[in-house]
């Protein structure tokens, strides 16, 4: 049900862009587009800066997955428990571009007997790698359009991407390739009784708009054409502030160039911000040498405890009749201290 | 602990990276694109296939492509008729006799694209005449 | 234990089938066995928390107080501000469900709300509907739920059905921590009183008393001396301590179960022996006698009040350093929260070892060292005499507790001490282990018998793998180095792996040491820590 509303409403989106668009091309060719880059620029950095970035680290809650550095014979785990800001780096290297803790991922099953047994699992892992490295690809081989001249790792990429030169114009593997791993995260979302169970609409719309963009990018390129050298026109006088909607860019091109515009608002707004968060995890991006280096805590508030003098106070007869050292012999007023009454700053 | 200084920088070469197709056309300093395609120099209107509505600008690579594969690995080298003339299946005769200036015409769309054809793999543009 | 629970493999037989209602609409349902008693109104109003009241899981009226929906969401508000992590990780979760089957309550119970993801959308959801402009405007669409009493209640089962081990936070690919979130649940429920007794008893008695058993200082002296007195049965020798004395090189910090239950008692003879062997300067405190801190299952100021008397008393009593024994989550404090919350422990020096000159150069600030770290030190420096055919009938596997895991990793120190006190080691399956190790289920405050059905089914992994090296190695020993682990595993492995014992790592070390005037008894090998003797001849004497 989740799942179809939001399918829903990336078929409604597509619509309004593939029927308006061609006839309202500054709204969709010009003011959507800055409209949207805004949002999003905006979206993430009030997020991270104003958001998360208000909020302090107030404890050293890093997650420890190997062997702390300790003694120095003892062979110490510096990616996975980093004690040094080297270390530290490393270890959110190895978890942003290669997903490294996804990597670990298992798969559990309990039979009989009990048995319980752990399978690697990577098929997320994978999907996940395939999803987002092409996605990046794609970025990248798009600012053809909007800069002039080509950049050099452009045609790079494109001479990688497209390598097996399946049709004119070659296949991109990218292409295909985030299509597919969308198309596996969406069904193992549908297919896992678990992951269905916890998905909302809000992740499998995401799924949707990316599918949206990258069919209406493989069919742009294939099989309902539109003038890219008016593309590029548009593109490059939309990143010179020179905007210009020419001729000759079809409605597919609209719709493809929406689906985008709406991922792009839709993204500080909504889980896709883990693309910013993960940057700023705490239980990655600290060192763990929390013993040998304190951490600060800008509110480290204080509060009630109960001094070893309101301790002995109450309890002093009793540890002079067992034999334990107190550090007054005798109670100075017959009144007990009340226990925890004090608010003590230490 | 806030790490304000750390956020900023992050922040600062997100949007760097975001922006970066504004800045590196300020630093390219060439300005909106626009294309020009140079008519025929031999003042023809004429062409083997439709030119109106974009027509050839999206096709003119599957012709292509269809024309090489007869002629190079079927062996045959058939002819378009168009309006009683005859041409030949032929980028060097018949399209480039016409588009002559590969700089001109060829590649006024395909290197701002960042097309790179295989034509000239084995075809050698003609001299400019 | 109680006779009417179910045998293993039935308990084992886990539906892992979701219900078919939206965990949205499906409400929550108290099932004898699987939830905590509530905090007793006195612990309340002792620790001075918020509506102290008495109440019972089955009323249909929590009582929550006047404006109780404001105090759980400027809660939230207050929270957002000054945790990154809970700001965070209310963002950014993506629902990958890389998690869901890292949870040993999921594996073990197949309720869906026991995966860590769904653990933490309880709160999201509230969070989004609050706090969020796509949550206000579009509500369930976007994931959000109006907060009612049944989302409290709801909040109460499963938050207390985490034991904050993080285990799922080494999966996650952005380190969400479900610990984070349950740990700021729960302070949310305390603005209402809410609270479970097997954790805030303890922080009351540790406020007051030192320790969480409420020892006073007379019982605490006299619960050591009762071991000390069992110490000499079985070894011949007097390893009395002394206790709050000023000037002492070290102070030495244990949890309390350390003195009065089994067999964690054995672990303090281990101690004991230790100290006297070294001739260590060291101290006991009766005021600073709990290692644990249960403010960690309660709120963040609990953790500073309880934690302070660690450097309080070590200030007061003028030692070099503080030791620390084997105890889980009372490391994850001293590692991840002592120093920030009550240092710097300006009065301390660098730890170092007075027996080797070792110094502790990864204790630097916090100037407290694992009693692991220590006897590693020790053994690697060839210091301890030490001989493992004591150990003989022994064949140990090593639990690692989650906190002294995933929140120091320590992990080699302990497998250290224990190749050099034991004949034989066998590792669990490699899934079950180091960072990713199972809970024993019974941390945070949940190791408490109303709670035993929910304690093993999430003992299962655990137990599972447990049962796995006992019918491969003929393991028979499970070693471990936290009190809880020593309390919580017994009915676990008696349960899902029975046969084998549970031990602490400094147990078998008290065994293994060759001791300077030991009974003739010990010296051949014939009677362990526990007074068990062993009369197998052929065996042989463990001759030095």
């Amino acid at each position: 049900m989740k799942a179809v509303s939001a399918l829903v409403a990336v078929i409604v989106l597509f619509a309004i862009a593939y029927m308006v668009g061609p006839s309202a091309k500054f709204v969709f060719g010009v003011a959507v587009p800055y409209a949207a880059m805004a949002v999003f620029l905006g979206g993430i950095i009030y997020r991270v800066a104003f958001k998360w970035g208000k909020a302090p680290v107030p404890f050293a809650i890093a997650t420890t997955c190997g062997q702390q550095k300790s003694l120095p014979w003892i062979k110490h785990a510096s990616l996975e428990n980093p004690s040094t800001t080297g270390g530290v780096i490393l270890r959110m290297a190895f978890e942003v571009l290669t997903f490294r803790s996804l990597f670990r991922n298992t798969r559990v099953a309990v039979k009989d007997g009990p048995r319980v047994t752990y399978d690697g699992e990577w098929v997320l892992w994978a999907a996940a790698m395939l999803f987002h490295w092409s996605f990046l690809v794609i970025v990248l081989r798009h600012m053809r359009f909007f800069t002039e001249p080509v950049p050099f790792f452009v045609p790079l990429l494109q001479a990688v991407d497209g390598f097996f030169e399946i049709g004119i114009p070659a296949l991109y593997l990218t292409g295909v390739g985030l299509l597919l791993a969308a198309s596996v995260l969406f069904l193992r979302r549908m297919l896992d009784a678990q992951v269905r169970y916890i998905s909302l609409m809000a992740d499998y719309f995401p799924l949707f708009l990316v599918m949206g963009i990258a069919i209406t990018g493989i069919l742009m390129r294939h099989f309902m054409k539109t003038d890219i050298v008016s593309v590029k026109e548009m593109a490059t006088g939309l990143a010179t502030f020179k905007p210009v909607v020419p001729d000759g860019v079809g409605p597919i091109f609209f719709a493809h160039m929406f689906l985008v515009c709406v991922l792009l608002a839709y993204f500080p707004f909504s889980k896709l911000t883990h693309m910013a968060g993960v940057f700023m995890s705490p239980t990655r991006n600290l060192r763990c040498n929390s013993r040998e280096v304190r951490h600060i805590n800008p509110w480290n508030h204080p509060v009630r405890v109960h001094t070893y003098a309101e301790y002995e106070d109450e309890f002093r007869d009793k540890m002079i009749a067992c034999g334990l050292p107190v550090d007054k012999k005798e109670t100075e007023e017959p009144k007990k201290a009340k226990a925890g009454e004090k608010k003590v700053d230490d | 602990m806030y790490d304000a200084g750390k956020i900023v920088l992050g922040l600062a070469v997100f949007v760097g990276v975001s922006a970066f197709p504004i800045w590196y056309n300020i630093a390219a300093g060439k300005g909106a694109y626009a294309v020009q395609l140079e008519p025929p120099p031999n003042g023809t209107k004429q062409c083997v296939a439709e030119t109106a509505n974009g027509y050839m600008r999206a096709e003119h690579m599957h012709i292509l492509d269809e024309w090489r594969n007869m002629v190079v690995r079927d062996g045959k080298r058939p002819k378009v008729t168009v309006d009683g003339v005859h041409y030949d299946y032929s980028l060097s005769k018949t399209c480039m006799n016409c588009h002559s200036n590969k700089e001109k015409f060829c590649d006024s769309c395909h290197t701002p694209a960042g097309v790179a054809p295989a034509c000239w793999d084995c075809h050698v543009a003609p001299e400019d005449k | 234990m109680s006779s009417d629970m179910p045998k293993p493999e039935e308990l084992a037989r886990v539906s892992f089938q979701p219900p078919e209602s939206d965990w949205m609409d499906t409400p929550v349902q108290f099932k004898s066995g699987t939830y905590n008693f509530p905090a007793a109104k006195k612990n309340v109003e002792y620790l001075k928390m918020p509506n102290p009241h008495a109440w019972a899981v089955d009323d249909k009226d929590w009582m929550l107080g006047d404006k109780w929906k404001e105090k759980i969401l400027d809660g939230i508000s207050d929270r957002l501000q000054k945790f990154r992590s809970f700001s965070l990780f209310m963002d950014i979760c993506v629902r990958c469900g890389a998690c869901a089957d890292k949870c040993h309550f999921f594996m073990g119970s197949g309720d869906p709300k026991n995966m860590p993801v769904l653990r933490a959308e309880l709160l999201r959801s509230i969070y989004r509907k609050n706090f969020t402009v796509a949550g206000k405007l579009l509500g369930s669409l976007a994931g959000g739920r109006e907060l009612t009493e049944d989302v409290i209640k709801e909040w109460y089962y499963y938050f207390y059905q985490c034991t904050e081990c993080r285990r799922c936070s080494v999966f996650c690919p952005y380190g969400i921590d479900t610990a984070e979130i349950t740990m700021i649940g729960r302070e949310l429920l305390y603005e209402l009183g809410l609270g479970i007794n097997w954790a805030l008893e303890p922080a009351a008695n540790c406020f007051r008393t030192g320790n969480h058993l409420g020892l006073q200082p007379h019982t605490f002296k006299d619960n050591i001396e009762f071991v000390v007195d069992e110490l000499e049965t079985a070894t011949g020798i007097n390893a009395m301590p002394s206790f709050n004395r000023k000037g002492a090189e070290i102070l030495f910090i244990t949890p309390s179960a350390d003195v009065f239950a089994e067999p964690a008692i054995y672990t303090l003879m281990g101690y004991l022996l230790l100290f006297k062997y070294l001739d260590l300067d060291v101290t006991f405190s009766s005021y600073a006698s709990e290692g644990g801190n249960f403010g960690l299952f309660t709120s963040h100021d609990t953790i500073k009040s309880l934690n302070a008397k660690m450097y309080h008393e070590a200030e007061r009593l003028g030692v070099k350093w503080i030791l620390g024994g084997e105890c889980g989550h009372m490391w994850r404090v001293v590692h991840q929260y002592m120093d920030t919350l009550n240092g710097p422990a300006n009065h301390l020096e660098v730890p170092r070892s007075p027996i080797t000159g070792t110094v502790f150069e990864n204790t630097r600030s916090t100037k407290m060292v694992h009693i692991c770290e220590f006897t590693a030190d020790l053994i690697k420096h060839n210091k301890l005499k030490l001989d493992p055919r004591r150990n003989r009938k022994v064949i140990p596997t090593f639990h690692d507790s989650c906190n002294p895991a995933r929140a120091l990793g320590l992990f080699e120190e302990p497998r250290y001490i224990l190749r050099n006190v034991c004949e034989q080691f066998y590792e669990m399956p490699e899934n079950t282990i180091r960072e990713q190790t199972f809970c024993c289920a019974g941390g945070a405050g949940l190791g408490n018998d109303e709670n035993m059905e929910m304690r093993l089914r999430g003992g299962l992994p655990r137990g599972n793998a447990v049962s796995y090296v006992r019918d491969k190695h003929g393991v028979n020993m499970l070693a471990c180095i936290c009190a809880i682990d020593k309390a919580t595993l017994p009915p676990l492995v008696e349960y899902w792996a029975p046969g084998v014992g549970v031990c602490g790592v400094h147990e078998l070390l008290g065994n293994a040491l060759i001791m300077p005037g030991e009974s003739e008894e010990r010296k051949a090998g014939k009677i362990n820590l526990r007074a068990e003797e062993d009369d197998d001849e052929s065996e042989g004497g463990g001759d030095v």
